[in-house]
């Protein structure tokens, strides 16, 4: 058993912590493992879905990679209380990684994707593309980490993340990180918070389109970029549906 | 159709409109000249119903109904369209599915029923070609990689989709090259009909040539300072706004 995090762990910052304590170490203190073998591909999706019953809910999963390997991992974070994903991936030789997620957020709620990326070995590509919509006073953040070893030449990394803050009292934290030793490696990464289009939102009421209706089509489509990369139409849709039926409850 | 009456509004407490008053009757076609910063999109967008454009004096009924009463949304419903100087562009979102649920929320609101995914397909892909655009543009993001010339195609396109009462086309003709105006005005005119008034904003009388309004009016500092028949545009481009402004004064 390790100690509980504090605020000062760089990992655990946003974290929080009234509602962690009360399931450390049981259920948080624990990481699963996940071995994707040289040349095999695996696809995960996690539904952390709301539920009032439920204070903490925290998945840690360890993920090694085989050379030409895939690991694919699409997310929901949308608990009420707090929900977290945390997520190590160490990439083999021309490996990929791949994480979508989005984070839905009302009334209090604290969802967090933390994912660091070890690109140990040349050649492995990963990204990251992270959605969130945040409401009232919750808070989502996203710390994505690349770390790429000095062997680890021809290297694609790239990080994507969004934010919406549909009240000025919600909170985003997004901290794309690299931390590069090779040097012969492609890395990119962008991250902004913003507000609706209130011109886009304007346009539609013009056009007759409610606003709530307005506001729901947009949400929908920011969230949806989030698992555009999932390749199964029908997992992908799925995965949508879950989400708007998640942002149609935030209002 | 349309009575706007000593209409006072304006922008962050600026008055902008100065007691505007326009008729304009079913089933006419009405053009509002004026120079820059005379209050024609401002007129516009307070009839629309835009945040930021607040009325101080008067009124405006689209049908006997009190436009300025309601939400932006409720407008459309009413019969209001606008057709945007600068149409927006909404990434992610097809124009298929922002035009239909924007033609199915107006259509619950008046308690009718909605239209068919296939009848509303088969309609917009005649209203696209009807003005040059396809269907792959369509699908794509409302407004998004589409040219100045095409936004303002589609702004065409879904006039006539959502078949309004009253119509206010805001320099629905700036930024067109002289094709792409042919194509808007043969719309305005394949729009018009007995039972919807079209009011269009411009800057030159070159939409008029091909558009012949029923009645042109000259916006001066937030009021109409005359009137007269679609001879007026030539004695405009001719003399100039300030000769009007002359006569006002």
């Amino acid at each position: 058993m390790s100690e509980r995090p504090t605020k000062k762990d760089e990992a655990w910052r946003y974290a929080d912590f009234d509602a962690l304590k009360e399931h450390w170490p049981d259920s948080a203190d624990r990481w699963e493992t996940v071995d994707v073998a040289a040349g095999e591909t695996k696809r995960e999706l996690v539904r952390l879905l709301p539920d009032p019953d439920l204070v903490s809910d925290v998945t840690r999963l360890k993920v090694t990679v085989g050379d030409g390997g895939r690991y694919e991992l699409f997310a929901l974070a949308a608990r009420s209380r707090y929900g977290r994903l945390e997520i190590e991936a160490t990439l083999g030789d021309g490996a990929h990684f791949e994480f979508g997620g989005a984070i839905i957020g009302k009334a209090r709620a604290t969802n967090e994707f933390i994912v660091r990326v070890n690109h140990e070995q040349p050649n492995a590509t990963s990204n990251q593309t992270v959605r969130a919509v945040l409401a009232d006073k919750a808070t989502g953040s996203f710390l994505g980490k690349v770390y790429v070893a000095r062997g680890a030449q021809k290297t694609d990394g790239s990080q994507s993340s969004k934010a919406m803050l549909l009240d000025r009292t919600a909170t985003a934290n997004l901290k794309p990180e690299l931390e590069i030793y090779a040097d012969d490696v492609k890395c990119a990464h962008g991250a902004t918070v913003g507000e609706l289009d209130k011109r886009a939102l304007f346009y539609m009421a013009s056009r007759g389109i409610p606003p709530e209706i307005a506001e729901r089509l947009m949400l929908q489509t920011f969230v949806a970029e989030g698992f555009a990369e999932l390749g199964d139409d029908k997992a992908r849709e799925a995965l949508e549906a879950d989400a708007l039926g998640v942002l149609e409850a935030l209002r | 159709m349309l009575d706007i009456k000593d209409l006072t509004a304006g922008v962050e407490g600026k008055t902008i409109l100065n007691g505007l008053s326009l008729t304009l009757p079913k089933g006419e076609v009405h053009a509002i000249m004026g120079p820059n910063g005379s209050g024609k999109s401002t007129l516009a967008y307070t009839l629309a119903g835009r945040d930021g454009y607040e009325v101080t004096g008067g009124s405006a009924a689209l049908d006997g109904q009190d436009l300025l009463d309601m939400e932006p949304h409720e407008r459309a419903a009413a019969g209001l369209y606008l057709g945007l100087q600068y149409p927006v562009e909404i990434p992610g979102v097809s124009n298929v599915n922002f035009l239909r649920t924007a033609v199915n929320a107006q259509r619950r609101a008046r308690g009718e029923e909605e239209i068919s995914a296939g009848d509303f397909l088969r309609a917009m892909r005649k209203e696209a070609e009807a003005f040059d655009l396809t269907m792959d543009h369509m699908k794509r993001g409302v407004n998004v990689g589409f040219s100045g010339g095409e936004k303002k195609r589609n702004e065409m396109i879904q006039m006539a989709m959502i078949e309004p009462k009253v119509a206010v086309l805001d320099e629905t003709d700036s930024g067109l090259d002289i094709d792409a105006l042919r194509v808007v005005a043969n719309g305005i005119n394949r729009l018009r009909s007995t039972d919807r008034s079209i009011l269009i904003i411009t800057h030159y009388q070159r939409l008029l040539d091909y558009v012949e309004p029923d009645r042109i009016h000259v916006l001066k500092t937030g009021r109409i300072a005359t009137s007269g028949g679609p001879e007026l545009a030539a004695e405009l481009e001719r003399e100039g706004y300030d000769a009007i402004s002359a006569e006002a004064a």
